[in-house]
């Protein structure tokens, strides 16, 4: 391995160690304050409204994929310095 | 944490890690993840109807993920994974309608466990012969030291001729897929969809370890083409296994949420590693992950662990 491609791993990783971190507390957040008041609503609506709640699902999962998409993309452009792979 | 739609007590680090895995294997290989993410489920104590329904769920945020990165480096047949969407849906109600049945008749469990046992180990060894004898060929007559993108994505297989046989059956109408290079029988590609949608339906999650093989050796799509249009099929097929698994109460979407948060994080990464390997190492490093599911199932059936 050249050591231009050394020092390229070596900030990728670091990057990416960053990113961890970030996304970690960002996550926690997410947890406490999206989950805990989504829980109740959600048993609610399982218990009385199955079909509403099969749609919701989907559409929950699709819409987080896409915001967590964007904020891991954002945050990786933003650690490796406009670059995201 | 406890999930009071499944009535589960689990470490939500425990699922985002287990979510973090299967995006990283997913995002490399084109696979739902579901050989690792229904036994890690089954693992802390949730029911297999549950486990199988709540994967797919995950199934669809991380495969969202995944398949978005690869359409950026060019690896995902939009017209074949419309084409194969169809066959998928088919194939994955009438899996949910046999769980449905299974649970009816109480015996749910045990055999999904034994089945899923048999496809994992079926899967694996003939990848293994056939990626070996591939990576063999290789090595006996090398293509020149040209290491490019391009290179890598360039494919072969020892099951070639197989491939190729199936190709010439022009049963109409015929359907020319253009990014991936291949002119095939739409029949072929609703059966092969169908199998992948029946086992989706049936062991759960996207069942990329059946179709992404079968895209490889029967459709003769090159490997990185076909782990980027599985994921991008899976999106599709995964929404309705959830819908449907969803009004039979079978999807804890809480848990979907949670391990969701560390399988964004791993799809992009399996994603972006795939532009390093060549499609038959892709395929070779495939070879361990359903026995990997089958052990795990194995372990929870002789363990006793409420399967």
């Amino acid at each position: 391995m050249t050591s231009r491609s050394k020092t390229e791993v070596r900030k990728t990783l670091r990057a990416f160690a960053l990113e961890l971190v970030v996304y970690a507390a960002l996550v926690v957040i997410y947890f406490f304050a999206v989950l805990h008041f989504l829980g109740g609503w959600l048993v609610q609506l399982e218990t009385h409204h199955i079909r509403v709640y099969a749609v919701v699902a989907i559409l929950l999962i699709i819409g987080q994929a896409v915001v967590l998409e964007s904020v891991t993309t954002g945050l990786l452009r933003l650690l490796r310095g406009g670059r995201s792979e | 944490m406890f999930f009071p739609i499944s009535h589960a007590h689990v470490s939500p680090i425990y699922l985002v890690v287990v979510g973090f895995v299967i995006g990283v294997l997913g995002g490399f290989f084109g696979v739902g993840g579901s050989f690792i993410a229904g036994p890690a489920l089954r693992l802390v104590g949730i029911d297999w109807n549950f486990a199988v329904g709540t994967d797919l769920a995950h199934i669809v945020g991380k495969s969202v993920v995944a398949a978005k990165r690869h359409r950026a480096l060019g690896n995902v047949d939009l017209h074949l994974g419309l084409i194969m969407a169809l066959g998928t849906i088919v194939g994955a109600e009438m899996g949910a309608q046999l769980i449905q049945m299974l649970t009816r008749a109480g015996n749910v469990n045990f055999v999904v466990s034994i089945i899923s046992i048999v496809i994992y180990v079926t899967i694996s060894t003939f990848m293994m012969w056939e990626s070996w004898k591939t990576l063999a060929r290789q090595r006996r007559f090398p293509a020149g030291a040209n290491s490019t993108a391009l290179a890598r994505k360039s494919d072969h297989s020892a099951f070639e001729h197989v491939t190729k046989a199936i190709q010439r059956w022009r049963i109409p109408p015929m359907i020319s897929l253009r990014e991936s290079g291949v002119t095939i029988s739409l029949w072929i590609i609703l059966l092969v969809a169908f199998v992948g949608g029946l086992c989706s339906g049936f062991l759960g999650g996207g069942a990329g370890y059946i179709r992404m093989p079968a895209m490889v050796y029967v459709l003769g799509i090159p490997t990185h083409l076909a782990v980027g249009t599985d994921l991008f099929e899976i999106i599709i097929s995964a929404s309705y296994g959830t819908f449907s698994h969803a009004i039979k109460g079978n999807v804890d979407i809480l848990i979907a949420l949670v391990m969701n948060t560390g399988a964004a994080i791993g799809a992009q990464l399996g994603a972006i590693s795939t532009q390093y390997f060549a499609g038959p190492k892709i395929r070779l490093l495939f070879v361990p992950l359903p026995l990997i599911g089958a052990a795990i199932v194995l372990y929870t059936m002789f363990s006793g662990h409420k399967l």
